[in-house]
């Protein structure tokens, strides 16, 4: 907590130096005072940068090597093979078979996207209770994931909340193994992401639509428009390109979906999706190199899909005003 | 100056985090002195029982100092740390760590010739070319831990000899009493993994595992995979496990099997104690061996659990050789565990008095042929089925439960038998 507090004093310590200087006469000061002016951002980013190389650059070019290596992940010795993990993934179908469970996952966000641009556009009209409804619906994206999944999982218990919650309501009949079921866990697990995820997209849609110039609906209600069709030609044009980010991270989280079915079922009964298949590769059957190649390969199918959305719906500047 | 301010500060944070690792200097080989850091899977008791053990140990040998690092996750977290040199001084040798690895992480302690009149688990157990590089901390046997009167309350009170006695007993129980007759731990995967430590109990042959790593087909008819997995897989397609097995909750499995809500669980020994603590009368719980006579006889295989070893980069060897010395032989830890202590000269524990009472013949694993260390296990992980992990078990229970592989056909063990026998092919040819 205190290299913020430190950074933000410095800051202003140069900027209230700044205009006493900027009073001299001397050019060679001016010439000195432009290359402090031209260095001082790049110094700001020295950190985060380096951050982002160790933690994030270095680790996937390590990966990229690992991934042509029949490492297991311990042994000294790293073995070269060439590209024979990329031809394993891609003549063994059964590791891909685990990205159907990801259609879940995508259906859910469908749903959680379609939500969020619902409450989202209520809770900016003028509501009673709205902040409170706002706290409510961002509030599971604050928590743990961990934690998430350990409620749920008491959530999906035989006698569990949801159970009780069935029988209190009538609905007895309804519950059944919501895990145990091989037909039912996904839709449980997919359903609990949904909830978690939900008050991402929410925020997003509701501090786009809030950038929407008040006069807008001002216009358009004098022009007799009603909610429904401020909805359609006012707020979805005006946050088109967070819809649009959106539907890319739903796709490419629907793809990577890792820690909910790894804390709630470790990927048993027939949830198993690749990220979670990867980590049994990596640290169960000790195959490093391979997980790394399959690592790889998702990371790629991301870029591809990512691109193609890209494409399909490209991103236009919106103006409104 | 003041332009450098910034800099200075991005500088400093980046060799703060390059510094991370810093070098601690312990006592030199030879001298019994300075610090040693060892790590322990027993979060459980690591501020209690061996904060007791740290007094005694260093009140023995002055002048040291001993550090627990208690790790949740021993199995993940040990072996990604082993990349660096940073592992401790004294550790628990991970089981995923291949015999053929020992030497390049771990300091041998001394021959089999030398170890083995003195302690048990030195012949077979993490060796490699005569080399002994670990001493257990304890030991098991293998069976069920079961509630004796669930089990009375059905009508039985002789161990089941045979997997059909064994089931016709849990269908007792289901009929007879309101208990689960066997509670699988599934959601935890490692309670199921327990099961492939029955390798040696089925066939009661010392070289089982020497020989499973040579089998083309360890699941066809009569071989010990299959007994063991058919009896999971029979037990859980009649309906005589848990409900609902993704919702199992291991801390809460112990209270229900002391209070006879659970007849039985598949564990090693080193579980009696636990569920006899977590009884409402400790008599109740039992220890039954695998329904199984060959030669006429129950078996059960003894094996060391965890064991402990140096750190090849230790910088106190002598320290950390003095602490795994004065564990096994002095701290009587396996004995307060309920255990099979690695010294020769200590008895077999009270809590095996009832598979000794069965008429148990108790063998240990003959070590394997030089050159084959770990090869059982390595051709297990070639073929994803990592034997030791509960993943490969709780299929099973899916596939019992006509879960995940109900479209690919009745039969889970045909095509990892061929999975197994093309990498066992691989294996000895290359």
């Amino acid at each position: 907590m205190a290299t913020p507090t430190n950074t933000a004093s410095r800051v202003s310590g140069l900027s209230g130096a700044t205009p006493a200087r900027r009073l001299g006469p001397g050019g060679r000061r001016r010439q000195g005072l432009r290359r402090r002016k031209t260095i001082t951002p790049y110094l700001f980013l020295i950190a985060p940068v380096a951050l982002l190389v160790v933690f994030t650059y270095v680790p996937v070019v390590n990966m990229f090597g690992y991934s042509v290596t029949s490492w297991n992940g311990l042994s000294p010795s790293k073995e070269f093979i060439g590209a024979d993990n990329y031809i394993e993934i891609a003549t063994r179908p059964e590791l891909f078979g685990v990205l159907r469970v990801s259609l879940y996952y995508i259906g859910a966000s469908v749903i959680q996207i379609v939500l969020a641009l619902y409450f989202a556009t209520v809770l900016s009209f003028n509501v009673r209770f709205r902040n409170f409804f706002k706290g409510i619906i961002f509030f599971p994206y604050l928590i743990n994931g961990v934690a998430i999944a350990m409620v749920f999982l008491y959530f999906f218990e035989p006698g569990g909340t949801l159970d009780s919650t069935l029988n209190a309501i009538g609905l007895g009949d309804l519950s059944r193994q919501w895990l145990g079921d091989p037909g039912t866990i996904n839709y449980s697990l997919a359903g609990t992401s949904l909830w978690r995820y939900l008050g991402l997209n929410f925020v997003l849609f509701l501090g786009a639509i809030q950038s929407i110039p008040a006069q807008l609906y001002e216009a358009a209600e004098i022009d007799g428009a009603n909610r429904w069709h401020q909805f359609r030609f006012l707020i979805l044009p005006g946050i088109r390109p967070i819809v649009g980010l959106s539907c890319i991270l739903a796709i490419s989280g629907s793809l990577s979906v890792f820690e909910i079915p790894y804390i709630m079922t470790g990927g048993a009964n027939g949830s198993e999706t690749f990220v979670t298949q990867t980590v049994f590769m990596a640290f169960k059957a000790y195959k490093v190199g391979l997980a790394s190649a399959m690592a790889v390969v998702l990371l790629l199918i991301i870029l591809l899909i990512t691109w193609v959305q890209r494409r399909v719906v490209p991103d236009e500047k919106v103006n409104l005003s | 100056m003041k332009k450098y301010g910034i800099a200075g500060t991005a500088l400093a944070l980046l060799l703060a985090l390059a510094g991370c690792g810093g070098d601690d200097e312990g006592g030199t080989d030879g001298a019994i002195s300075g610090e040693i850091t060892v790590l322990t899977q027993r979060t459980d008791i690591v501020n209690t029982v061996f904060q007791d053990y740290k007094k005694k140990f260093e009140a023995k040998y002055p002048g040291t100092s001993v550090k627990f690092e208690a790790i949740t996750d021993y199995e993940g977290e040990v072996r990604i740390r082993m990349n660096t040199k940073e592992y401790g001084d004294v550790l628990l040798i991970p089981n995923s760590v291949t015999d053929d690895l020992l030497s390049t992480f771990f300091e041998p302690l001394g021959t089999v010739d030398e170890l083995k009149d003195k302690y048990r688990f030195v012949r077979n157990e993490k060796i490699l070319d005569g080399k002994v590089y670990g001493l257990a901390l304890t030991g098991n046997a293998q069976g069920f831990v079961y509630n004796k009167k669930v089990w009375q309350q059905a009508g039985i009170t002789a161990p089941p000899k045979t997997p059909a006695e064994f089931l016709a007993a849990l269908t007792a129980i289901k009929d007879k009493t309101d208990a689960i007759p066997l509670y699988t731990n599934y959601k935890d995967g490692w309670p199921l993994s327990q099961w492939e430590s029955f390798r040696g109990v089925v066939s009661g042959d010392p070289d089982a595992a020497i020989k499973l790593a040579k089998d083309d087909a360890p699941w066809a008819p009569g071989k010990e995979h299959h007994v063991i997995d058919s009896l999971l897989f029979d037990i859980v397609q009649q309906g005589l496990t848990e409900p609902d097995p993704t919702t199992t909750n291991w801390e809460q499995s112990k209270g229900m099997i002391g209070t006879g809500k659970v007849a039985t669980m598949m564990l090693g020994s080193w579980s009696i104690v636990q569920m006899q603590d977590a009884a409402t009368n400790k008599a109740d719980i039992g220890y039954l061996p695998f329904p199984m006579q060959p030669n006429g006889k129950f078996h059960t295989v003894m094996a060391g659990d965890y064991k402990n070893a140096i750190n090849i980069n230790s910088k106190n060897k002598a320290t950390a050789r003095a602490w795994i010395d004065w564990f096994t032989d002095e701290s009587n830890y396996a004995v307060d565990q309920g255990g099979i202590s690695a010294l020769v000269s200590q008895p077999m524990p009270s809590t095996l008095a009832d598979l000794t009472a069965a008429n148990t013949e108790f063998i240990e694993l003959s070590p394997p042929p030089k050159g084959e260390e770990g090869l059982a296990d390595k051709i297990g992980n070639a073929a994803e089925i990592a034997l030791n992990d509960g993943k490969y078990r709780q299929r099973i229970v899916d596939a019992a439960r006509g879960g995940e592989e109900r479209d690919q056909g009745r039969d889970l063990r045909r095509p990892q038998q061929e999975v197994v026998g093309r990498q066992i092919q691989d294996q000895v040819s290359g």
